[in-house]
């Protein structure tokens, strides 16, 4: 039993951040389609997945084991540091992603970063690719197909079911279904998704000689993560729910119910068998089924295409930067502070400019309109404050992102400079506004990853703000 | 490398049979719930429509005994 290092400290603590990331990323898997129906007010949707998500964390340990024995060879050398780069790519692109509003999966952003920081310090030997490919990449391909399956297969049945009923008479069962079937799905998300937090601390436990190698986590590791990230979602990732709530496809109660049914169930008979697959993958997978399986209904291609080329990006991006901060991390305690720095640099960086066009509990039914144009456009008087400070942030990011990309040793001292400039400004515009109303807007990243990524090809037509029963979108009446 | 298939299909039926069957039988207790019926015919509609919402009930129970069990 050694004594706990700072670095271990450190990393502990940048994997609750990252698990408060992951939260309010991922309430839109549980919640959006029963904000979007209406089935449950915003407010109360995110906190009782927030509660559930906290019970969830307690009820088994196998993909925390996957983490912390699996994807990568505990003893070939990992360090503290490296787990850190990892976490340090992991919450970077999940930022960015939310800026965007898209929901990308948190999880491959973790493994991304893991297996990217430990490529770079460790070499080829220290990841175990058989269990890479088995339990990461194949669930990742295979489960939103079987969620999706499922989740149309139900649909089918329950519309045929309930053909000769009175559709007045069973919306109120349906609702009531539906936030059944979210809760699960917040229960599987806390036991999926807080696992992987915990595997992170405990390998960091591990490396560091805290614990025994092959550890289950230790209990107060459960605690930490299981309310880290409860507490991200109850912050609630509006953005992200808007664009799963009403961009995929136009949700009714008896859809979202079988699709939350099929992706709470995926979820939890993967996570029984240690497959640490994406929730947020199983999720729009299971919408896009229950959205087929209604007759008429819509499902934006355009969104979903974009939608799949993040989740395709999401394991090298957050791999690149994990890689670039591992090898900056590894120059010493310096490195570990200007990792450190630049991280807290560009998170800022996207919360200011997320404030320029914020998405909360308020308008998180409103139309979704995702266009470069559209940035610039009317941003809430609320917001203004933060405006000023976006044009010189760009730069930044833009130096920041290629910083540790960059991966010349010397790269990263020159580029430090800039963000230290941009951490000022966005700390300034930060302290402004309060964080319990963090607000989600797309921005100059938005704008950024919309050129990467084909927006739609047009504004997606969909119903008024919380209406039970979406009306139809006019390709539906056609 | 070996791929466990058993275990990617026993993910695939699982989810499906769990899916399907609950949704379904959920929803024929809702469509119970929704016919306005008198007399020992709607008391028969009405129970059948809460013994399907218990068999919910009890089987998700199960499938989380399930995974803490383990």
């Amino acid at each position: 039993m050694e004594h706990m290092t700072l670095l271990i400290g450190i990393v502990i603590v940048t994997a609750l951040a990252f698990d408060f990331t992951n939260g309010f990323h991922d309430t839109a898997n549980a919640m959006a389609t029963t904000i979007s129906t209406g089935a449950l007010r915003p407010r109360t949707a995110v906190a009782m997945s927030a509660v559930l998500n906290l019970v969830g964390a307690f009820l088994s340990v196998e993909v925390a084991k996957t983490i912390s024995g699996g994807i990568i060879d505990e003893s070939a050398g990992v360090r503290p540091q490296m787990i850190f780069a990892a976490l340090v790519g992991a919450i970077v692109w999940n930022m960015l992603t939310w800026l965007a509003g898209l929901p990308s999966s948190s999880s491959h952003a973790l493994f991304g970063g893991l297996i990217g920081a430990t490529l770079v310090a460790v070499g080829r030997h220290g990841v175990h690719g058989d269990a890479v490919v088995m339990k990461v990449l194949i669930p990742a391909l295979a489960a939103p197909f079987v969620a999706g399956l499922a989740a149309f297969a139900a649909t089918r049945l329950s519309y045929f079911l309930d053909r000769k009923a009175d559709p007045a008479a069973t919306a109120k069962g349906y609702r009531a279904g539906q936030i059944a079937s979210a809760g699960l799905v917040s229960l599987a998300h806390g036991t999926n998704d807080a696992q992987k937090t915990m595997g992170v601390i405990t390998l960091a436990l591990i490396t560091g000689g805290v614990v025994a190698p092959h550890s289950d986590p230790p209990l107060w590791v459960i605690v930490s993560a299981g309310a880290a990230i409860a507490l991200g979602t109850y912050i609630g990732g509006w953005r992200i729910i808007r664009t799963m709530g009403k961009g995929l496809t136009d949700i009714r109660p008896q859809q979202g119910f079988a699709a939350q049914t099929g992706a709470a169930a995926t979820i939890l008979a993967s996570s029984h068998l240690g497959f640490a697959l994406s929730t947020t993958q199983v999720c729009s997978g299971s919408v896009m089924g229950a959205g087929l399986g209604r007759k008429g209904a819509v499902v934006r291609w355009s969104t979903a295409g974009r939608m799949v080329a993040a989740w395709a990006l999401t394991l090298p991006a957050a791999g690149l930067v994990g890689a670039g901060a591992a090898l900056l991390a590894d120059q010493g305690t310096w490195g570990v502070a200007a990792v450190a720095a630049l991280g807290l640099a560009i998170c800022l960086t996207i919360r200011a400019a997320a404030r320029r066009r914020p998405v909360t509990h308020a308008n998180v039914n409103e139309e979704v309109a995702v266009s470069a144009a559209e940035a610039t456009g009317a941003a809430p008087a609320g917001a203004a404050a933060a405006a000023p400070v976006g044009a010189p942030v760009i730069a930044a990011v833009a130096a920041a992102e290629d910083a540790p990309a960059g991966a010349a040793a010397g790269a990263p001292v020159g580029a430090a400079g800039a963000p230290v400039g941009a951490l000022a400004a966005a700390g300034t515009a930060g302290a402004a506004a309060d964080v319990a109303d963090a607000a989600e807007p797309p921005g100059v990243v938005t704008a950024a990853i919309a050129a990467v990524l084909p927006p739609p090809a047009g504004p997606i037509a969909g119903p008024g703000p919380s209406s039970p029963a979406p009306s139809p979108s006019p390709a539906t009446a056609a | 490398m070996s791929i466990d298939w058993h275990a990617l299909g026993s993910v695939l039926v699982v989810t499906l049979l769990s899916t399907v069957g609950l949704v379904g039988v959920f929803t024929l207790g809702v469509v119970g719930l929704s016919r306005p019926a008198a007399g020992p015919a709607g008391t028969a509609l009405r129970g059948g429509a809460y013994v399907c919402f218990a068999a919910c009930a009890a089987a998700v129970a199960w499938g989380i005994w399930l995974i803490v069990a383990k």
